[in-house]
């Protein structure tokens, strides 16, 4: 998979991002490392942010299609 | 006892639970041997558990803490958060702090690391 829909999935739960990026690893389509910056995030502790991430990326996750995900968040602008 | 009481009784149980792809000794996935690194750079003591003798362990423990992807840390019970949340809590000093609120002040003079198996 391309990095392009987990962007869209992303941009559509965090429309307030003020930073949104999804690598590629590996290149292999599997291995990703996204990262969020978003004042919606504020307040909550990194637990509750990554779940966050974790929700807006459920379907693929469940599905297969993210082999492995880091996860970097942020709560301020 | 079904894995979900096992496993309960091991996040309740222990100072520190780490479920983990592999071993300590034999660390099968990159995410859960960097969770370990971060957890024996703080000095923390490990208890750990491998999840892939049998999928169900996976599927009972995600269910438990509604967290989807392994590793998982857990600190007195509490999620503390998977390899990522881990590794930056450990970095910024956090996680140090963090173990020094639950476990006490001396909690690094008692490490120890342990595996517990499930299966």
């Amino acid at each position: 998979m391309s990095t392009q829909p987990l962007r869209e999935l992303l941009e559509r739960a965090f429309p307030d991002a003020t930073e949104l990026d999804v690598l590629d690893r590996t290149g292999g389509g599997d291995h990703f490392q996204v990262v969020v910056t978003a004042p919606s995030l504020g307040g909550l502790s990194l637990v509750e942010q990554h779940r966050r991430v974790y929700e807006a990326l459920a379907t693929p996750l469940a599905d297969g299609t993210i082999h492995e995900l880091r996860i970097k968040t942020k709560g301020s602008a | 006892m079904s894995y979900s009481d096992k496993i309960k009784n091991v996040i309740d149980g222990s100072d520190v639970a780490l479920f983990m792809k592999g071993t300590p000794s034999f660390v099968m996935c990159g995410n859960s041997g960097r969770a370990l690194e971060a957890l024996r750079r703080a000095g923390a003591p490990v208890t750990a558990v491998d999840i892939l003798p049998d999928p169900e362990i996976r599927q009972d423990l995600s269910a438990i803490s509604g967290w989807p992807t392994i590793p998982q840390v857990f600190v007195k019970g509490e999620l503390v958060g998977g390899a990522d949340i881990v590794e930056e809590l450990e970095q910024s000093g956090e996680l140090e702090a963090k173990l020094r609120e639950k476990l006490g002040d001396g909690y690094a003079a008692a490490r120890s690391e342990e595996t517990v198996s499930l299966a």
